[in-house]
């Protein structure tokens, strides 16, 4: 096949051009139709395949050694303001997008198009092959890389149209289709004499597979469109106690496909009743690393269906509402209340903190834009288990809300929330407010226990740590695609098995009546493609015949073999030089 | 979820560590084999010169044939032969193992290594499996566990085509390389026994890392051909060209030309399990996070891997692609493969950081 591939495309190589005009031959004068051709048979070529997919490998690679935007875009604004000398000229080459830029796209594009190519010539070819009967026996069977001969005995009385049933059902047996080929005369129909022979090929499979296989891949890569065409996915954290709904506004980050429409959204409801963590509290190596995380959630299918008791956990998703619902992390949000300097409740409620470590050291950010007279906003860190090192620094000791404790830095000043430029509610731009509290302000920093209040100074306000919550970062992900990509992998997968490993064989055999009365029998295999099991499947061929003509000794009784089998490594499939 | 067996554990270390020591020896034997076997390749050389003088058929006897000239090379061989690729053509007058790697010459201090080999085997098994056991779970869910399982599963591979085939001039190598893993595991990923974080506690874990030691191990076992391969080609193009034979060793290991067509066939099947661990640890990354592809670094890394050998594959079909150029392939897929290990796992973040490092 690959023979086949590699010289049946020499033929179609463009017209040389016509020395019309002796001072055009350096310009290949092929016309529009003929570059066209040229170009094509160019990109089906296996080299260019080759050459592709050797692109592609190396194209794949940045994509690991930039942050990616799809994957994590605050990592990637990071990066543009630590390098802002070469960060954008990257920026411009796309590697901060590697798997949607243009380069990326055109190497597939073009891999694809020639995969395509390649395709349906073959399948074509194949289709031939397959309706066809096997190739004509070729008149030197000597020449195959296996070859041999076996006598059968005149006292048998076989005969050489009879042994030649007899071997085409051998051959069927061993699931080879067969030819059966009587002996012609002189101007039969055949034209010329002839032995009685026969024909047979198996392996139909390989090429079969290897035509699958391609086309798999195809239909994986058109499946993972459709998901980016008409999926979603949205993320949204939720803290113990409260309810998302399934509308737009519910989720906190939302990344529509192309085509994606809002209507599609189903009106599912999902409350998290509780958050569960297990500790490692028994291994010292591992004291305090998570064993489990179950979220506790009451589910509605819709605002009046029933309500429903399930459990998400990592690496378990909730299928709901034509969704998937993942846990895909977690974290503490402690409860604050803050009072402006007028004495009203400016906020109140629990604050998502972001973790940093094992231990769950955690900054949040607790903004109070309704606070009178000024605004005010708090940056610092949450501790689960706060201890004081001998600096008198305080670090997290433990994942688990043993002593919970705040530290927080104070600012006045206006927020800026109102400028309409949405803001991560896990940040905030200190530069133009007043910081109050801090550890160099004469007033220090903030530290607050479970329970505890702080007064800021000047009757700016004050803030108190009422209680602790879990909250948990759920991934919501609706994609029609990943079922079709699954069954085109699989359907791949079955014809990438089929093309390795099912050998394509062919296997003639000719037969002659000796005067003496002895029939012979020669035979010969030839392989198309890599195979290894050749000369065995020729020594099993030669035993299964022995046996049905009971020969004794088939080995030994062919003295031609193990001469004629040596070293005949040529032509099986061509890819010689 | 049953406590760790902490005795069972440190037993499970000892046992390694004694595996890593019984390894080294083998692979100090292997070593000697390697040095000495100049010698009996120059002997058989010497003996198949006489025997040719002799007769011009050359008998197809137990031990003259090992050092067979690829002239007579091939006889009943089942070793999958094809078109002699312009690498690799069979070289005149260079001495090679027999292509079909019977076994033929005695080699006492290769014998010594495979017995060492075994007993090491054993006593890894037993680290393995008390390691599984300590910890109730698949010994293979953190850096430490996937270097010391695929280490096993590398050596028990190599004996088990030892088996079959005599592919003792890889010794060397295997056992090189399964030393280097054993230490890698007990200084750079050591990891004391433990549960698995929720992220790890999946069926997935059982079946997606186990066919990834496995494609990883025989990927290893064709890098170690690859690399012969090319040093056997330049041999045999030197003595083909006139140059003097000063092989050694070379001549117990077989003609490029029969090394590529093993790897080959090795490498269609660790083909075959990559892609089916690119497969499920893509339903793995569904089940866990929602998508089933992400370009996460590690999912980079393993596409770029599978690619490789793709690329490897439809090498071994296009003209002027075989032989030497097809060695470079696979030999670069397997250096994405320890990239991907090492590197994109200590060093690259992404959701896969399972590695089980400290986190500094
Ligand atoms: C998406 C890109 C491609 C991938 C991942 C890929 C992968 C593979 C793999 C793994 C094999 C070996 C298994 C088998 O024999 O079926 C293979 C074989 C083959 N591929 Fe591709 N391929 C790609 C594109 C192409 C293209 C563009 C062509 C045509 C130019 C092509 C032509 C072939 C041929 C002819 C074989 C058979 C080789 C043989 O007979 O040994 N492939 N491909």
């Amino acid at each position: 096949m690959t023979l086949k591939t590699q010289n049946e495309k020499t033929p179609k190589e463009p017209r040389k051009p016509r020395q019309r005009d002796r001072e055009d031959v350096a310009v290949p004068a092929l016309g529009v139709l003929g570059m066209l051709r040229w170009a094509w048979t160019q990109l089906t070529s296996m080299k260019t395949a080759l050459f592709l997919l050797l692109l592609l490998a190396v194209a794949a690679v940045p994509g690991s050694l930039f942050p990616q935007r799809p994957v994590n875009p605050s990592l990637v604004t990071q990066y543009l303001k630590d390098h802002a000398d070469y960060g954008p000229i990257l920026d411009k080459l796309q590697m901060f997008d590697v798997y949607s830029s243009v380069w990326f796209s055109a190497i597939y594009l073009l891999l694809f198009i020639s995969l395509i190519g390649c395709v349906i010539p073959r399948a074509i070819a194949h289709w031939k092959a397959w309706r066809s009967k096997p190739p004509r026996t070729p008149a030197r069977l000597s020449r195959l890389p296996v070859y041999g001969t076996l006598v059968v005995p005149s006292e048998q009385r076989l005969g050489a149209e009879e042994a030649a049933r007899q071997a085409a059902t051998a051959l069927k047996k061993r699931g080879y289709r067969v030819d059966l080929r009587p002996a012609t005369v002189d101007g039969g129909p055949g034209g010329k004499a002839a032995l009685a022979s026969v024909g047979a090929e198996r392996g139909y499979l390989r090429e079969l597979g290897n035509l699958c296989f391609h086309t798999g891949l195809i239909g994986v890569l058109i499946s993972i469109a459709i998901g980016v065409l008409f999926g979603y996915s949205g993320q949204r954290t939720l803290v113990e106690g409260d309810t998302f709904v399934n509308t737009l506004v519910g989720y906190d980050q939302f990344n529509p496909g192309t085509d994606f429409q809002s209507s599609w959204l189903a009106p599912y409801s999902i409350q998290l009743d509780k958050f569960d963590v297990v500790y490692d509290r028994e291994s010292p190596g591992h004291f305090g690393q998570p064993l489990d995380f179950t979220a506790h959630l009451t589910t509605k299918d819709s605002p009046g269906a029933a309500p429903k008791q399930q459990d998400l956990k990592v690496n378990d998703p909730v299928s709901i509402g034509g969704t998937d619902v993942y846990l895909v992390g977690n974290g503490y949000a402690p409860v604050v209340t803050v009072r402006g300097g007028d004495g009203k409740i400016a906020y109140q409620g629990p604050i998502p903190s972001l973790p940093t470590d094992t231990v769950y050291t955690s900054t949040l950010v607790v903004k109070a834009p309704d606070a009178k007279p000024t605004q005010l906003g708090f940056v610092g860190f949450f501790l689960p288990t706060a201890v004081k090192d001998s600096n008198g620094v305080a670090y997290s000791a433990d994942p688990d809300p043993l002593a919970p404790q705040l530290n927080l830095n104070s600012y006045v000043g206006n927020l800026g929330l109102d400028k309409g430029s949405p803001q991560s509610v896990y940040a905030l731009d200190v530069s133009k407010l007043t910081q109050v509290n801090g550890r160099d302000k004469p007033a220090g920093g903030i530290v607050l226990n479970a329970g505890q209040s702080y007064t800021l100074p000047n009757g700016q306000g004050s803030i108190s740590f009422d209680g602790l919550k879990r909250y948990v970062a759920l991934d919501v992900h609706h994609n029609p695609g990943q079922v079709w990509a699954l069954g085109f992998a699989l359907f791949s997968l079955a014809g990438l098995i089929a093309s390795l490993f099912v050998p394509r064989r062919r296997v003639w055999l000719r037969f002659g009546d000796h005067e003496d009365g002895r029939t012979m029998v020669e035979y010969g295999l030839l392989a198309r493609g890599e195979d290894h099991g050749l000369a065995g499947e020729g020594k099993a061929l030669r035993a299964a015949l022995a046996k049905s003509w009971d020969l004794a000794d088939p080995v030994s009784g062919a003295p031609g073999e193990a001469g004629q089998a040596q070293n005949r490594t040529q032509s099986t499939s061509g890819k010689g030089s | 979820m049953l406590p760790i067996n902490q005795t069972l554990g440190s037993y499970s270390e000892l046992f390694m560590l004694l595996a890593a020591g019984t390894y080294v020896v083998a692979f100090l034997a292997f070593a000697w084999d390697m040095a000495t076997s100049g010698k009996t390749g120059q002997r058989d050389a010497g003996r198949l010169a006489e025997s040719k003088a002799a007769s011009a058929k050359v008998p197809a006897m137990a031990g003259a044939s090992a050092a067979a000239s690829s002239a007579s090379a091939g006889g009943a061989d089942d070793a999958g032969r094809r078109v002699a690729s312009s690498s690799a053509v069979p070289s005149k007058g260079a001495t090679v193992a027999d292509p079909g790697l019977g076994y033929t010459t005695r080699r006492n201090a290769a014998r010594i290594g495979v017995a060492l080999s075994i007993l090491g085997l054993l006593i890894h098994g037993a680290g393995v499996v008390t390691r599984g056991i300590a910890a109730d779970r698949v010994p293979w869910g953190n850096m430490y566990e996937f270097c010391t399982t695929g280490a096993f599963l590398v050596v028990a591979v190599f004996l088990l085509t030892l088996i079959k085939r005599d592919l003792r001039f890889l010794g060397t190598f295997v056992l090189g390389l399964a030393v280097v893993m054993m230490v890698a595991a007990a200084v750079a990923f050591w990891t004391p026994v433990g549960h698995l974080v929720p992220a790890l506690q999946s069926y997935w874990l059982v079946i997606h890392v186990s066919i990834a030691v496995l494609s990883s191990a025989l990927f290893t076992l064709t890098f170690s051909m690859g690399v012969l391969q090319l040093v056997q080609a330049r041999r045999e193009s030197r003595i083909a060209a006139g140059g003097a034979d000063q092989g050694g060793f070379l001549g117990l290991v077989p003609s490029a030309l029969t090394l590529e067509t093993l790897s080959y066939r090795i490498n269609t099947i660790a083909f075959v399990g990559w892609t089916l661990t690119v497969m499920f640890g893509s339903i793995w990354a569904e089940k866990a996070w929602g998508r089933f592809w992400g370009w996460d670094t590690k999912e980079v890394w393993s596409f770029v891997i599978w690619v490789v050998y793709a690329a490897y594959l439809h090498a071994r079909a296009t003209r002027g692609w075989t032989g030497t150029r097809a060695a470079w392939l696979s030999i670069v897929g397997y250096l994405c493969v320890i990239f991907n290990f090492t590197v994109v796992n200590m060093y690259f973040s992404g959701l896969h950081s399972y590695a089980g490092l400290p986190t500094s």
